[in-house]
């Protein structure tokens, strides 16, 4: 409070913990060179063993390599020489890291028989968590909370002055490890379906087909209670909450996807394609997308109203083509696998049903915007650079609006890269949101 | 057809060209050196720590111009003939005009220091500068000496901690930016500074910097005697208008282009603005050079009126900038002085991280707010100016800070104690709003 406390006159001598981090890496280098090697199906014999030093490794290096910043100096905006590293600014390192993800994807999607050596590795934890053996989505579950629980540290310890974004990368760590993995599994532990409460249609578009209504009313108490939860979210939680929150809510605060993409995906935030072309490309895909499987709803419930005599085998193969395409093609080998190339958000942006519902609430009905601060800015595009959604947030700062567009998940970073506080993400009356302010004249 | 030349495709340049053509049909030619593409001065820091690419950098997309008619010369002016109204380029080409705009922005300082000149010395003010510091720290650099305690010159300082470069940082006041800022604030940020491991030596100037055999700097001495052994040294010591070209014009200069409130300089149809316009102010005042951001794009739209018919003069309005010091932000509202000015008080709270701070300079005996500083918390630009404009008193400011108050949702918020400070230091009872309750603020 006072000016008088005396400060130090020295300055600070920052210790190199570079030798620290060293030893972290080497530490998830390992735990992926054992999980190749037991590829060969050597872990077999001694899955427990074999999955604690696997992961173990992995999460024990990862913390060793993040923690150390906390000591590296004073807490700020340190996005330093992103654009110099391999990894993350499209090197070398990036088009393998890009590949073996993808690789991973597509050995999910349609070859899981080469996954198996590493599937029973975790068969102890499967069984401990829902009685039975591990199957390749237990697996990817596994590979996905981690993910999102490790590189979550990463991001509070990145943004450790900024309480939004340590907020909300809690949430998304709680809603991935509670809800995305260890609530379903324990539910097929007491033999109840294995139910994901955060995931609605039309993302989880299954789950307002007319199988899931069968499967789940024939599932009792539960069954009938979670098809209900999911309608009520779709139809009901989903226009309210938007209307008062805009799409953050959902997308960088709850879903799993959003999840991963801040988390494991925040080094390639800056990837995205800024420019008017990626935009309009981006309107035509997602709600081409959203027509598609609403399209694709209507004809299975038509379908199966009129006892499958109608349509005959239509309906199965737009469901079909739907989960090839979109829900295993898209969301995961393009939406994750590049990462790397593309940056973070691809499948949000392009691809997710779910958001382009949510954005035209957001668009049209809603409070949230993001507030531009008279005429502070500076054009340094630190916003636009760091959006993952490829917003080109400056463009709209330096005319002095506001920014409010179909895409924008509210993550935030736009806020906390700026330099000169331009930019609040608040939400407000819906009167006037659109309004210029009157310090740059446009 | 009127043919508009701009001489600088910076902020000041765009911003008349891009307004002239919302108001005009015109045929305008931007003439340019530096970067075929304008790109954002304010990020050159930004491109050197790997924050961004040049590409991030350029406000507009490169289909823009062209879509707006706007013509790009990628070239240097080397003589103005307003005569004849005729630019010679240095590629031997001519260009005519019917109008034209200077906008040819600054160069850093040199103070004639022996060894000024010497490889690895230099300053930053454009892109080729910044190409230069690239290649003047590609090989090991032990230490860098920084000359000059202004904005760019903390910039540089950060840039080179990026590369993990030990940075000496001199500066001539008793306190960083000691022309502008007040000592407690100048204090903060010495301590910040500080944290970072800089090396800052105050009340130091730059003396003398020697080469070695390869007519390299090796270290630099300072006026004390110190010799500090250094490979790079960067000068930072302000900036001033780029005329040099206009030498042998009809064009009056002084420090900068001499312009009136219109912008309009002593030949007709010639007009600048921007860093490099000096703005002549009545008899008795010095003087006014803008060498800012938002003072050339306010310029710029003014001046686009003008040029399109409706003389406008440029009033400057109430007074706001903003920086970043190393990681704490800074804004400025109205008129705040390194030392207070007759008639001036000042109330000053901190936060016990000293990362976060508010200085309100008022009228003694008004208590009209006169101008305030902000230290690790944003503010509302609107909310303050009105405040300002409707000559509201310290404590209304106080009292209503939440509603000014700018940080990302979830901050701490600082209001109330900002008032008990108050309280303590005026012997008052001042409670200050808080923010709106969870309910208040979402159907609110
Ligand atoms: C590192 C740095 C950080 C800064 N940060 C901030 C900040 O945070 N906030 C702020 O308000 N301000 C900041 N500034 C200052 C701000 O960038 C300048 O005030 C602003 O860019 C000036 O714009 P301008 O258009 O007047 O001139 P300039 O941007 O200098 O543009 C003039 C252009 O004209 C060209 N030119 C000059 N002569 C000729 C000729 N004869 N022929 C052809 N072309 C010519 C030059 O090469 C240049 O490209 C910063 C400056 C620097 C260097
Ligand atoms: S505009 Fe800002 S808040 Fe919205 S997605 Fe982009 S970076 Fe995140
Ligand atoms: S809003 Fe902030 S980050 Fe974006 S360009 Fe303006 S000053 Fe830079």
């Amino acid at each position: 409070m006072n000016a008088t406390t005396p400060y130090f006159e020295e300055t600070h001598e920052h210790k190199d913990l570079s030798g620290v981090k060293k030893i972290g890496l080497a530490l998830v280098s390992l735990g992926f060179l054992l999980l190749f090697v037991s590829a060969s199906g050597i872990a077999k014999e001694q899955p427990t063993l074999f999955s604690i030093l696997i992961f173990g490794s992995i999460m024990v290096g990862t913390l060793v390599y993040v923690l150390p910043q906390l000591k590296e100096g004073p807490a700020g905006i340190k996005n330093n020489n992103i654009f110099f590293d391999s990894m993350t600014s499209k090197g070398a390192a990036a088009w393998v890291a890009g590949i073996f993800i993808t690789g991973f994807y597509v050995l999910l999607y349609w070859f899981p028989q080469y996954l198996e050596n590493w599937i029973r590795i975790l068969d102890p934890l499967s069984f401990a968590l829902s009685g039975g053996p591990a199957s390749q989505w237990f697996l990817y579950g596994t590979f996905y909370t981690i993910a999102v629980v490790f590189m979550g540290v990463r991001m509070i310890v990145k943004y450790r002055h900024n309480r939004y974004q340590i907020i909300r990368t809690a949430s998304v760590m709680f809603f991935q490890l509670g809800f995305g993995f260890l609530i379903p599994n324990i539910l097929k532990a007491f033999n109840q379906p294995e139910f994901y409460f955060t995931y609605f249609w039309p993302l989880k578009y299954d789950y307002l087909f007319p199988n899931s209504f069968e499967w789940l009313m024939s599932s009792g108490g539960i069954g009938i209670f979670m098809f209900f939860w999911g309608a009520v979210m779709t139809f009901i939680a989903t226009p309210v909450l938007t209307y008062f929150f805009g799409k953050r809510w959902y997308c960088s605060w709850v879903c799993g996807c959003g999840g991963l993409a801040e988390t494991l995906g925040d080094p390639y935030r800056q990837l995205s394609d800024k420019s008017l072309k990626a935009w309009q490309i981006e309107r035509w895909m997602i709600h081409g997308v959203l027509a598609f499987i609403t399209v694709t709803t209507i004809i299975v419930w038509l379908n199966s109203s009129f006892g499958g005599g109608i349509l005959g085998d239509l309906s199965n193969q737009f469901s079909q083509t739907y989960g090839f395409l979109i829900g295993a093609a898209f969301s995961g080998v393009i939406g994750v696998g590049f990462y790397p190339i593309m940056g973070s958000r691809v499948w949000c942006r392009f691809g997710c049903p779910m958001a382009a519902v949510l954005g035209i609430i957001q668009k049209f009905w809603s409070r949230f915007r993001i507030t531009t601060n008279g005429g502070q800015c500076i054009s340094c595009g630190n916003c636009s650079t760091y959006c993952e959604m490829g917003i080109d947030v400056r463009a709209y700062a330096q005319r002095g609006q506001n920014i409010i567009r179909a895409s924008c998940v509210g993550c935030g970073i736009c806020a906390a890269v700026c330099p000169r506080g331009v930019l609040k993400l608040e939400n407000g009356k819906v009167e006037g949101r659109y309004e210029l302010n009157d310090y740059v004249k446009v | 057809m009127t043919h508009l030349v701009i001489v600088g495709n910076g902020i000041s340049g765009v911003t008349v060209a891009r307004h002239v053509r919302k108001r005009s049909d015109m045929k305008i030619t931007i003439i340019s050196a530096e970067t075929k593409h304008f790109f954002s001065r304010t990020a050159l820091m930004y491109a050197y720590m790997g924050h961004m690419k040049f590409e991030n950098m350029k406000p507009y997309e490169d289909w823009f111009w062209e879509k707006n008619r706007i013509e790009l010369v990628f070239d240097f002016v080397s003589k103005v003939d307003t005569d004849s109204k005729k630019l010679s380029l240095k590629s031997g080409k001519e260009i005519s005009y019917d109008k034209l705009v200077l906008a040819t922005g600054s160069k850093y300082n040199k103070f004639g220091w022996p060894g000024q000149d010497l490889d690895g010395v230099q300053g930053l003010f454009s892109w080729q500068d910044l190409e230069l510091m690239e290649k003047n720290t590609a090989n090991p650099v032990n230490r860098a000496v920084i000359v000059g305690g202004g904005l760019i010159g903390i910039e540089m300082a950060e840039m080179l901690l990026t590369r993990k470069i030990p940075v000496t940082f001199l500066v001539r006041e008793s306190r960083y930016w000691g022309g502008i800022l007040p000592l407690e604030e100048g204090t903060l940020v010495k301590r910040h500074i500080l944290e970072h491991g800089i090396d800052l030596r105050l009340n130091t100037e730059l003396g003398e910097i020697l080469p070695d055999e390869n007519g390299r700097v090796r270290a630099v001495i300072t006026k004390d005697g110190t010799e500090i052994p250094c490979q790079f040294v960067g000068l930072t010591a302000g900036v001033s208008p780029n005329v040099k070209f206009l030498e042998d014009s009809k064009v009056e200069t002084g420090r900068g282009i001499l312009v009136n409130d219109y912008l309009e300089t002593n030949v007709p149809d010639v007009y600048s603005l921007g860093d490099c316009a000096e703005i002549k102010t009545p008899e008795g005042e010095r003087n006014r050079l803008e060498q800012l951001w938002y003072t050339g794009r306010m310029q710029g739209e003014v001046l686009a009126k003008t040029i399109t018919g409706e003389r406008t003069i440029y009033e400057r309005g109430i007074w706001f900038n903003s920086a970043k010091f190393l990681d704490i932000e800074y804004q400025t509202y109205g008129q705040v002085f390194g030392e207070l000015r007759e008639g001036e008080a000042k109330f000053y709270w901190e936060h016990e991280d000293h990362k976060h701070c508010l200085k309100v300079v008022f009228d003694e005996k008004s208590h009209v707010v006169i101008g305030l500083n902000v230290f690790g918390i944003r503010l509302r630009h609107d909310v303050c100016e009105k405040w300002l404009k409707e000559q509201r008193n310290l404590e209304y400011f106080l009292e209503n800070l939440v509603e000014a108050n700018f940080d990302p949702e979830f901050y701490e918020s600082f209001e109330q104690s900002v008032a008990d400070a108050y309280n303590t230091q005026f012997g008052k009872t001042l409670k200050a709003k808080t923010k709106k309750g969870f309910f208040a603020s979402i159907f609110g």
